[in-house]
């Protein structure tokens, strides 16, 4: 029987989170403190050997990525957090800015030190405007306390686009740019924001650094799937009986997820799917329900893990219909910037409509997966990358569905 | 070094170069929309996605650095397909009137169409219905051709830094529009056309204006003459298949009688006019304490820009007219009366490496001779379509000379074609003027060149003059940074709006690199060393004109009929 197991949001619920002094009563900052007291290298290969996965859905390993900032030579370097959050189901993030932003500031100070970055940004999603107060009174706090010493941190909102949750339409934005992915390399630990080395780093990421630094990154790699350690925060959303939050560990199954933390499907129906990790991430079908949700496991079966946002669809759902929704989703939110992205997810949508409104064919679909196929490695960025994830998994998996719509 | 694999073949190319350019280098030619050989890497149409070992994504070979080691396959199946799939989903909504393009022939979309073989497109084609731009009469805007490469955008902000253009919408809905979403004509443009040139396809040209030429040249009433400009005899070869610069001056002259003009004259006669015009208003500004840097006013693009960005300015501009201007001001008073032609019946068409010349005839300020001065201008582009109608063979076509009374120049006129060339010539006058010497050698070197920005300083008998000349307006605004600034330390200065002068004008043959600039700026430095006379002031021509007709520079005709005024534009926005 699987168990919860809180590492993120280890304060949830324990703290007033605009009371630094809870924070502190917790063991706050004391791991920032043993951090400045390790020689940066030392600290790194400690995030390293945790073997601690970036939780915003590429899984690059977090140590090695701050090593390459460590490493370039630059008057400023700067440390930014990914609080974008813009997948639809996704809370995770707002879940420990709103009740713990210490451990948010905390790790950002670490990576700071780590990396020799003095100024740090927090690209706050647009819709989350009530938490702009609840982030600046931290850092304040923890300036006034002098914890941070000459780290200083702005918090940005961004203005409701979803493509600046990708690193560097997010770093654009912050330039003051239209928010557009750049083409990589350079990637930002080289060359990011201002054309400095910049470590982007998600909420998530970062509230696991104060704990692997108090417990040792030995602790943290045993925790969980060895190849992707540690925990994971799942927001259920969905035909779902418990449309709550869980941390769990690495190896926990989707089949746990769904079936024990979320309580099953109401109303003694049966289960139909589940799509984890945001709009972008693949539908999942009953027979693959055993996977662990670790980031390998999930691309071995052709899904991400992503954001850990977990939608679950029932039987009386129609897929096609969701899956001609989500089309339309890629349309509005593609930048337009790369030609198979913004001509691509406008023919998906159409075709996806023409085939929900029953005047599709084979011929159609075959189409849809040529193109889902060719932009899933021709685009620019993530976006366009993983836009096409629903459509060529819902054929896959239910294809029955669609051959239904043909009139 | 960096050695890597493309498709087989081993390479060593330098460090920090692309897939692109090491595929290059053993002849693999890679497919490419987006990509400008001088300007920045956009990454963004992705046509040319290459296979490298190791890799799940395909790779854009135009932004991927080479690495040690590094294999790439730029033929498989899947980059076949991903590309064949970007392209029809480009075309699916780019309007299929290629027919009726201005590019037709000459675009780099309907290139690789043809290469990849697209027959019938998968997707719906569906184009997207923008209300084209007649704006201004230099250049028009298509918007529905445009694949959003944004080569325009960077040719307007970065190369002229006039940011006329920009993007408006996202995704789907993304747009490349002038300033505020409003009219060309409303925005900052100042019509060098330097985004013709960018773009790689019809999305945005010249205001083609052979039909009003055709019906002229009809109209038995009318007598129609031309004038050249210099910039135009190198380039115009390029677009009738010959090699830049190759075009013999006899036979253009010969082509241009051919397809209807009754009279063949040259700009470069007015070129030598403006010499003797704005060197002595140099010299008497340096002499009575003008305002200085005196600044060139050849180039209307560059004038619109002064009027646009640095009114306060204005009063450096030199107050000649441009030689196209001082020619169709004379043509119309002194050639017609030394003709016998009534002024009223002369139709002055003017051939020109530029789109901004379009807007400047049209001018109010452009009516001195009593008419309007010049009535039409064709870009040299326009001029390859009058000769590949014509059917004319050019290799067989005789020579033919020029008409008389404004049809002879120096070498001094044919360089104003090239950036620093009017300097040059100036310096080649004013030097004589001043010291009553004989200049022997007549070439300056450090005034030629595609260089942004070059400075030079002649000593005339003790007084040192220095000169400082500007090509492309994002160079042009740094000098006149310096001016505002009250830090300029120059006399003189010559812009020219395009990249390279004249010879890069947005009238040229659409010239996608500046190595083409550059063999064009040869060629005319190589006709000036050819002709026997290279100074201004040495024009037979020139100086019956003022014998007969203005009598002495800057006096009360040249005053009347070759210099003028200009004003702010007032622009809301700035």
């Amino acid at each position: 029987m699987a168990e919860e197991m809180r590492i993120v949001l280890r304060n949830y619920g324990k703290i007033d989170p605009l009371k630094i002094d809870d924070y502190l009563a917790q063991g706050g900052y004391k791991s920032l403190e043993k951090a400045r007291a390790m020689n940066t290298a030392d600290l790194i290969a400690e995030v390293k050997k945790s073997n601690l996965r970036g939780r915003g859905g590429a899984g690059f390993n977090c140590g090695m990525k701050w090593s390459f900032a460590a490493g370039a030579q630059a008057e400023q370097k700067y440390v930014i957090c990914n609080a974008d959050e813009g997948e639809p189901g996704t809370y995770k993030d707002r879940l420990i800015m709103e009740n713990d932003p210490h451990t948010l500031i905390e790790g950002m100070a670490i990576c700071a030190y780590a990396i020799g970055a003095t100024q740090g940004y927090i690209y706050l999603r647009g819709e989350y405007p009530f938490l702009v107060s609840t982030l600046n009174t931290a850092i304040n706090q923890a300036k006034e306390k002098g914890l941070v010493k000459d780290f200083d941190i702005e918090v940005r909102s961004g203005a409701g686009a979803y493509v600046c949750g990708e690193e560097t339409a997010l770093i654009e934005s912050i330039e003051g740019k239209r928010g557009e992915p750049r083409f990589k390399p350079p990637y930002p630990p080289s060359e990011g924001l201002w054309s400095k080395p910049t470590i982007v780093n998600n909420v998530e990421t970062f509230a696991n650094i104060p704990v692997i630094i108090e417990k040792g990154a030995d602790w943290y790699a045993g925790i969980g799937n060895p190849a992707y350690p540690g925990t994971k925060v799942f927001t259920l959303t969905g035909d779902i009986n418990n449309r709550t939050f869980f941390e769990v560990p690495t190896s926990t199954t989707i089949r746990e997820i769904v079936f024990q933390f979320g309580g099953g499907i109401p109303g003694g129906k049966k289960f139909k799917a589940v799509q984890i990790g945001g709009t972008s991430g693949a539908f999942i079908p009953e027979a693959l329900l055993d996977t662990p949700v670790a980031f390998d496991s999930m691309s071995a079966i052709g899904a991400t893990l992503g954001s850990g946002a977990t939608f679950v669809i029932d039987e009386s759902r129609d897929i096609v219909d969701v899956a001609t929704r989500i089309a339309g989703f890629f349309e509005h939110e593609s930048c337009g910037k790369c030609a198979p992205c913004r001509e691509g997810t406008a023919r998906t949508a159409e075709l996806m409509e023409k085939i929900n409104e029953g005047r599709g064919s084979n011929k159609d679909v075959a189409l849809l997966e040529k193109l889902g196929t060719v932009m899933s490695y021709s685009c620019l960025c993530g976006l366009g990358q993983a836009a096409p994830a629903p459509v060529l998994t819902t054929i896959k998996h239910f294809k029955a569905d669609y051959e239904a719509k043909f009139v | 070094m960096v050695n890597l694999t493309i498709d087989g073949i081993k390479v060593s190319v330098p460090e920090g170069s692309t897939i692109l350019q090491a595929a290059s280098e053993v002849g693999i030619k890679i497919p490419t929309l987006c990509f400008h050989p001088d300007q920045s890497i956009k990454a963004n149409c992705r046509v040319c996605v290459c296979e490298v070992e190791g890799n799940r994504l395909l790779q854009a070979a135009c932004a991927m650095p080479v690495f040690e080691g590094m294999v790439v396959k730029t033929r498989t199946p899947k980059v076949l397909e991903a590309r064949k799939t970007i392209l029809e989903l480009i075309l699916s909504n780019h309007p299929q009137d290629c027919l009726n393009c201005i590019r037709n022939g000459n675009c780099e979309l309907q290139d690789l169409a043809q290469e990849y073989c697209i027959r019938e497109n998968p997707f719906e084609y569906k184009v997207r219905g923008f209300a084209k731009d007649f704006s201004t009469p230099a250049l028009f805007r298509d918007q529905d051709k445009c694949i959003l490469c944004r080569r325009c955008i960077e040719a307007c902000s970065v190369v002229q830094s006039v940011n006329a253009l920009g993007l408006e919408g996202r995704g789907y809905n993304s747009m490349v529009v002038p300033t505020l979403g409003k009219a060309l004509i409303d925005s900052p443009c100042v019509m060098c056309g330097q985004c013709i040139h960018a773009c790689p396809v019809g999305a945005i040209g010249e205001r083609e204006q052979i039909d009003e030429f055709l019906a002229a040249v009809a109209n038995p009433d009318k007598v129609v003459i031309t004038q050249i400009a210099p910039a135009v005899r190198v380039a115009i070869a390029e677009e009738i298949g010959m090699m830049t610069g190759e075009m013999p001056m006899g036979t253009f002259v010969q082509g241009l009688r051919q397809i209807g003009f009754d009279y063949v004259l040259h700009t470069n006669f007015s070129a030598d006019l403006t010499i003797l015009e704005e060197g002595n208003e140099l010299l008497k500004r340096l002499k009575e304490g003008g305002t200085l840097p005196m600044f060139t006013s050849c180039s209307p693009g560059w004038i619109n820009f002064c009027e646009t960005f640095y009114p306060d300015l204005l009063d450096n501009l030199s107050t000649c007219k441009s030689p196209q201007q001082m020619f169709g001001a004379l043509a119309k008073t002194y050639w017609a009366e030394k003709m016998g032609i009534d002024p009223s019946k002369i139709y002055s068409v003017s051939i020109m490496p530029c789109v901004a010349k379009k807007f400047e005839a049209a001018r109010p300020e452009m009516n001195d001779s009593g008419y309007q001065d010049v009535d039409l201008v064709l870009t040299t582009r326009e001029i390859g379509r009058l000769f590949r109608m014509s059917g004319l063979d050019f290799s067989k076509l005789p020579a033919s000379d020029f008409d008389s009374w404004m049809g002879k120049y120096t070498g001094a006129a044919v360089i104003f074609g090239a950036s620093g060339g009017v300097m040059e010539a100036a310096l080649r006058t004013v030097y004589e003027v001043v010291t009553g010497k004989t200049l022997e050698d007549v070439n300056f070197a450090a005034t030629r060149g595609i260089t942004g920005i070059k400075e030079a300083a002649v000593d005339l008998d003790g007084t040192v003059v220095k000169v400082a000349i500007a090509n492309g307006l994002a160079n042009a605004r740094k000098l006149m940074e310096q001016v505002r600034a009250g830090e300029s330390p120059y006399h003189f200065i010559e812009i020219m709006a395009c990249p390279g002068g004249c010879i890069g004008g947005g009238g040229q043959p659409i010239t996608k690199a500046n190595v083409k600039r550059v063999e064009r700026i040869e060629a005319i430095y190589a006709e000036d060393e050819g002709l026997p006379l290279r100074k201004s002031h040495d024009n037979p021509e020139v100086k019956t004109l003022y014998e007969e007709f203005l009598h002495e520079p800057l006096g009360h005709k040249s005053h009347e009929l070759l210099h003028t005024h200009y004003h702010p534009k007032n622009k809301k926005f700035l």
